[in-house]
């Protein structure tokens, strides 16, 4: 049972929150010029790494806000979390286990 | 026969209070204080229990949650709790206890015969036995159960309540004892917020069954003065009889607490509660698990735990025997011996094995200024007496203690205290991801790295000498204090212990005797499954090298008491049967919770009958349960689902309903759909994304169907949304998918179109929504309002505001039946009075209130979906023929998916009708189609289907029965037929449009 | 304004007023439990970044925007604000005020990115008080209520059972340190709400007590 820090409402069990998959998967700008594996990698592709993932969820029971967690999948431990929109703080980028 | 054992004085029992118990139907008396444990070897019972797989006798080994062997099924009926382990059980008036292991009895069991055949049984038995055939395993298991039969479920529904608590605080202390005491007592001085919880219903851990002096005085005065230091701290919780039994993510601990010595009364109190502690730093402070020396025949009745036997002695006041062999390869287990001798005539020490040459440490100094004989550099190779213990042979042990030497000696005894040294019970620390470092010189698991704000201490940390314990338990506590931010804490002076000087431990893990392991006795390493040592030498003969993967072929340590005593000794034999010296180097067992069984009544807490999920109710519901409604289930709303008259069947029912609405009219409490109001400048370019369809032209007052399709192109949702201003919608979703409707909306809001402007609020509670439908509708509601209704007044697909019956109302001229229709909302809290008002003036109109029922059959007549029925995650508005509504002039959410190859498919799934060759054959919904007539499926090969049933009713305006179906190009085969295999044959249907009445739409004005 | 001899609160069925007279006399019950029906309701959506939209929420309900998080502002038995998000709150009237205030709200923000709707149909609230109030919740809400941390002003969306929950905290009697809360919950869950609450608190003994105003 995590204990998220809402970057708006702080501290909470993670009963109230649901995890809305990986972050910064931006929506194409222009889907018809993406062939139909570039559009399937879009819908249905995402990364599952052991270590650091950078992963967005909603905080369902309370202020219903999106957000950006920094979570290492082995540990559970959360490094940071950010606003939606904003960049991952340094030294946390996309993707690199530690 | 009466507590024959009990000694004449001594220990923490009420002598005063006798409670009365039955075990195995006996009656037997103990004290008030006892366990049942305690109670049973006071009554001199030896014998409380068959082994799981040989049925042989056993005997209580311990005296905590470590105990392999007495587990015992409590009480009957809805009490019923299969399983305890008579050592954690405290014996209340009127017990009834049974052994859970055997039948007829643990002194005559039919079963034991297996033990015969032992040589059938061993390692893997299960899985080498029952291989074959695979589809055989329902029986197969069926008879193992009997065979095994570990307790038995309630036959009653419980009637005790549970509970749960949600508890905060800084610092968590798990176990009382000495080093739990300290830690918490240290905290709580900074001013922190301490939980301090003990499985015990006294505090004091192992002291409770010690000898132990602090300060000069007995060392239990000590810990009452913590204890009340503590419980004196404002906000400080201490918990009693509550066990740790899972340590989860981020400090997350959850405890179970009896409630209680007693059962409840049935009254307010919970039999057991769960806590649900967030601790912003734990102290475990959990002790040590002594292990015993594996020998052959380790199992009789009679072989104990050294400690459980000092236990027994100083804290319950029983001598489990009359004369007491002790079988050691360390100093501690001395200490059973002196409080033997100390216990008084009743008792006599028959002599110590030690394993070690020339034992020297004070306490065997102690022990020899009693006279007790040691025999030292020796071993136990054998126990006399298979239904409980008559003597041991000795033998001397060879230096690398792998063989045995010189003659044999038989000592004459009744019981054998066994220590193999002690275990820091580090499972609440490995719960949460803490890794383990071996201890080679002592033999131990020692908590290592942690990835939760935590520490271990005293005993659990491997410091096992009392001024340790207390002075790391302080040290531990004030840390965690001020790591939680409390850093100030007052000078503590540390108490006077005296320490007696221990000579090292000799590791010795299965003790050897004339023949190879096996050969001559067993050797069990786990008493609870009947796991020896030669089982877990097979499995490595057998190939495994993982302890992970022998644990689970051996099923070691998987029994209930999950190995407490037998998995460290369990991983040196695995180890020395591969060569590997180092147990460390084996590997680490990971534990899991539960550290302790734990009832599903404790789990299922509050969530019990009528509170096991919120019954959702809207403002009307009084009224339809009043109107004697069948109820349908709709996520967790309550659904009128049709309204029997007397005598009526679901059929006649939902036909009368059906006709009334389109012969007079009918009302539908609407209430549960789901309805979001949408405001902001952008709410029309938003609604435009997130539909298929266009709406910046729909004018004010106005409503428009929409269909929302996940990315995927595959249909999400649908409803009808009014423009109630150029900045203001309401929109409508299904029942099922308000909720998530509404957060699909905010995640594109949020995440993806930060940049628009606009706000979306759930108002799905806020308006009732009694919906009339029929030709007289419009009569009906001239009689409760004031507007002007005709057609061109009010006509289709739009929305009025308007009082009705006294009620400010919207009005929606929308349809789901086909029918004239309006959909009047008002405040939910006027519901009710807006629906009186109208079956009031709806009454000389035939008004017939109707349910989903007849509203599914209603809309299917018209060919209308519902989402969900028609469709299943993998529909696109292409399949259900509704082109017409998807725009090729904007983006949308999931527009780009119907390009995809696999949306493009000539042959997919279509939306149409089907009328049976019969018409009184109703389909079943989900019945499978296919082209041509299968009586049976083609041999070598499936039935090709090619669609599925998606609704199916009889439509009493039909006259017949009708269906909406997925069929591959159903489009195409409008006109042919189809077959559908069914229970009882196969049915032969036309396909046909999904329209099924007034496909000119003639009667949507009324 | 409705006739209010036409609305109907979600727990009327329980005939709450009746309890409450068989109540009147207990003595020692550690929750009391009455309900606040028909409470005016008004969701707002706004920018609290935007200078101006603090401004105009004062100025039409004479309450301070509440901007920082799980707090609330006014008096808990008149209008006040809750803060619900950073950029939602919800704002509480006496039964019938809602719609005129809701009015006056729109006019305030007419000029900026609002949303104004009125939604107090759509739930009731419970008030919880007594002794063991905070133990009764704490059944069921994963929310730390201890003193140190969440005190009268101090509110939360949160969960209550199965159930979600806006709870604040409304008082603390100074001498005995029983809190009271204000429970809010969506009106089809209000029976499930209070069966839970009753349930919660056996061990504690309920009283039903009148609601006032
Ligand atoms: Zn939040």
């Amino acid at each position: 049972m995590l204990l998220i820090p809402c970057p708006f409402c702080g501290e909470r069990e993670e009963s109230e929150f649901h995890q809305g998959g990986e972050a910064h998967i931006e929506r194409p700008k222009n889907p018809d010029k993406l062939s139909d594996a570039e559009w399937a990698d879009y819908l249905f592709l995402r990364d599952n790494k052991k270590g650091l993932y950078l992963e967005r969820w909603v905080h369902r029971h309370g202020c219903r806000r999106w957000f950006n967690v920094a979570r290492d999948t082995a540990t559970n431990e959360i490094k940071t979390v950010y606003k939606m929109g904003a960049k991952p703080p340094r030294g946390l980028t996309k993707g690199r286990a530690k | 026969m009466s507590q024959v054992n009990r000694l004449p004085d001594g220990g923490r029992i009420d002598r005063d209070q006798s409670l009365a118990f039955t075990f195995n139907g006996r009656r037997l008396t103990g004290y008030a204080g006892d366990t049942v444990a305690s109670a049973l070897l006071a009554n001199g019972v030896r014998i409380v229990g068959r082994s799981f797989k040989y049925h042989r006798p056993r005997g209580i080994v311990g005296a905590g949650p470590e105990e392999p062997n007495a587990l015992l099924q409590l009480e009957t009926g809805g009490r019923a709790l299969p399983n305890q382990q008579a050592t954690r059980v405290e014996l209340y008036d009127g017990l009834s206890a049974d052994s859970v292991n055997c039948w007829p009895g643990p002194d005559f069991d039919l079963m034991s015969g297996i033990g015969l055949f032992h040589r059938l049984t061993p390692a893997g038995f299960y899985y080498k036995t029952f291989m074959w055939p695979a589809s055989f395993w329902k029986y197969y298991e069926h008879v193992i159960r009997r065979a095994a039969g570990l307790g038995r479920a309630p036959t009653a529904p419980d009637p005790d309540h549970y509970d749960k608590m949600n508890a905060h605080c800084d610092v968590l202390v798990v176990g009382g004892g000495p080093a739990g005491l300290a830690a918490a007592a240290a905290a709580a001085a900074s001013g922190a917020r301490v939980i301090l919880a003990d499985d015990q219903p006294e505090l004091g851990g192992r002291l409770l069954s010690e000898r132990a002096e602090i300060d000069g005085g007995p060392a239990m005065d000590w810990a009452a003065a913590a204890e009340a230091a503590i419980a004196g701290t404002e906000d400080a919780i201490v918990l009693k009889r509550t066990t740790a039994f899972g340590y989860y993510d981020h400090n997350f601990v959850g405890l179970i607490e009896q409630r209680g010595a007693i059962l409840p009364d049935g009254g307010d109190r919970s039999r057991q509660r769960i806590w649900r502690v967030r601790a912003k730093q734990v102290v475990l402070a959990t002790g040590a698990i002594e292990r015993p020396l594996i020998f052959a025949d380790n199992d009789r009745p009679g072989v104990m735990l050294a400690g459980a036997v000092r236990s027994y002695v100083n804290r319950y006041g029983v001598a489990p025997g009359k004369r007491v062999a002790v079988f050691t390869n360390n100093d501690d287990a001395y200490r059973t011996a002196l409080d033997l001798a100390d216990a008084g005539v009743a008792v006599a020490v028959a002599a110590v094995v030690d394993v070690r040459h020339d034992p020297s440490g004070d306490l065997v100094t102690q022990a020899m200024a009693r006279g007790i004989e040691i025999v030292d550099g020796a071993a136990v190779t054998g126990v006399q007496g298979s239904r409980g213990v008559r003597g041991i042979e000795v033998m001397g042990l060879n230096e690398a203690g792998d063989g045995v030497t010189g003659a044999a000696r038989d000592i004459e005894c009744d019981v054998i205290c066994s220590s193999g040294g002690w275990n820091p019970a580090i499972h609440l620390h490995s719960h949460a991801g803490g890794k383990a470092t071996f201890d080679a010189e002592r033999g131990i698991f020692l908590p290592g790295e942690t990835l939760q704000a935590a520490t271990s201490a005293g005993a659990a940390a491997g410091t096992f000498d009392l001024a340790g314990c207390v002075d790391g338990g302080a040290e531990a506590g004030k840390a965690a204090a001020a790591q939680a931010g409390y850093k100030k804490s007052p000078r503590r002076k540390n108490p006077k212990i005296a320490t007696e000087d221990e000579a090292p431990l000799r590791l010795i893990w299965t003790v050897p005797t004339t023949a190879p392991t096996g050969r001559r006795g067993k050797h069990f390493l786990d008493q609870a499954h009947d796991v020896t040592a030669a089982d877990v030498q097979l499995a490595a003969r057998e190939g495994y090298r993982s302890i992970e993967h022998a644990k689970r072929y051996t099923t070691l340590g998987m029994a209930p008491d999950q190995g407490k005593t037998g998995n460290i000794p369990g991983m040196a034999v695995l180890g020395q049967a591969l060569g590997v010296d180092n147990v460390g180097d084996v590997g680490t067992t990971t534990f899991r919770p539960p550290f302790t069984p734990v009832t599903l009544g404790a789990l299922a807490g509050r969530d019990v009958g009528p509170l096991m999920d919120p019954v959702r109710m809207t403002p009307i519901h009084h009224w339809h349960e009043l109107a004697g409604c069948t109820w349908e289930d709709v996520g967790q709303w309550k659904r009128p689902w049709y309204y029997p008259k007397d005598g009526e069947d679901m059929h006649t029912a939902v036909s009368r309903e059906c006709k009334a609405v389109r012969d007079a009219v009918g009302i539908l409490d609407a209430s549960t759909l789901g309805k979001i109001d949408i405001q902001g400048p952008d709410a029309a370019e938003f609604l435009n994304r997130v539909y298929t369809n266009a709406w910046t032209k729909l004018g004010n007052g106005r409503c428009r169907y929409g269909l929302m399709l996940g990315e995927d192109g595959m249909i999400m949702d649908d409803g009808v949304t009014t423009r109630l201003a150029d900045d203001h919608f309401v929109m409508t979703t299904t029942t099922g998918n308000a909720a998530s409707v509404l957060e699909w909306l905010e995640e594109w809001l949020q995440t993806e179109w930060p940049e628009l402007k606009v706000f979306c609020t759930s108002v799905t509670e806020q308006w009732a929504n009694a919906t009339i439908c029929g030709p007289r509708a419009r009569d009906l509601l001239a009689e409760c309002t004031d507007i002007a209704l005709d057609a061109e007044s009010f006509p289709f697909m739009s929305m009025q505001d308007a009082t009705v019956a006294g009620i400010p109302a919207r009005i929606f001229r929308i349809s789901f039946t086909g029918e004239l229709s309006y959909e009047i909302n008002v405040p939910a809290s006027c519901g009710l009075s807006l629906w009186t008002a109208l079956i009031n003036a709806g009454d000389k109109y035939g008004i017939t209130p109707y349910g989903t029922e007849t509203m599914h059959v209603l809309r299917a007549e018209k060919g209308y979906i519902i989402v969900g029925q028609e469709t299943d995650g993998t529909t696109t508005p292409q399949d259900l023929g509704m082109d017409w509504i998807v725009s090729a002039k904007k983006d949308f959410i999931g527009r780009r998916s119907f390009a995809r190859e696999d949306n493009q498919r000539d042959d997919r799934k279509q939306l149409v009708g089907l009328l049976t060759d019969d018409p009184s054959t109703v389909l079943p919904e989900g019945a499978q189609i296919t082209e041509t007539r299968l009586e049976r499926p083609p041999p070598g090969s499936t039935v090709p289907m090619i669609g599925h049933v998606t609704s199916s009713y009889h439509s009493p305006n039909l006259g017949r029965s009708f269906a909406l179906a997925l069929v591959k190009r159903g489009r195409e085969r409008i006109g042919e037929n189809v077959y559908l295999p069914l229970d009882g044959g196969v049915a032969r249907a036309e396909v046909t449009g999904p329209v099924f009445v007034d496909p000119e739409g003639s009667r949507i004005d009324g | 304004m409705v006739d209010p001899y036409l609305r109907q609160s979600p727990l009327a069925h329980l005939h709450l007023d009746a309890r409450a007279a068989n109540d009147a006399d207990l003595v020692g019950a550690g929750l009391r439990l009455s309900e606040r029906a028909h409470l005016g309701m008004i969701n707002v959506r706004g920018v609290a970044a935007d200078p101006a939209f603090a401004p105009a929420f004062k100025k039409a309900t004479g309450v301070e925007l509440p901007t920082a998080a799980n707090t609330t502002a006014g008096k808990a038995d008149g209008v006040h604000a809750i803060w619900l998000g950073p950029d939602e709150w919800l704002v509480i009237t006496p039964p019938g005020r809602e719609h005129a205030l809701a009015d006056k709200l729109r006019a305030a923000t007419k000029a900026l990115h609002a949303a104004v709707t009125v939604t107090g149909e759509a739930r009731t609230v419970i008030r919880v008080a007594g002794a063991n109030a905070r133990d009764a919740i704490a059944k069921g809400c994963p929310l730390d209520l201890h003193p140190r941390v969440f005190g009268p002003g101090q509110c939360g969306q949160t969960i209550l059972g199965r159930a979600d929950m806006l709870i604040h905290q409304t008082a603390l009697d100074r001498k005995s340190g029983a809190p009271s809360y204000d429970v809010f919950v969506l009106r089809s869950f209000a029976e499930y709400a209070w069966t839970w609450l009753e349930d919660a608190g056996r061990e504690y003994g309920v009283q039903v007590v009148a609601a006032k105003g």
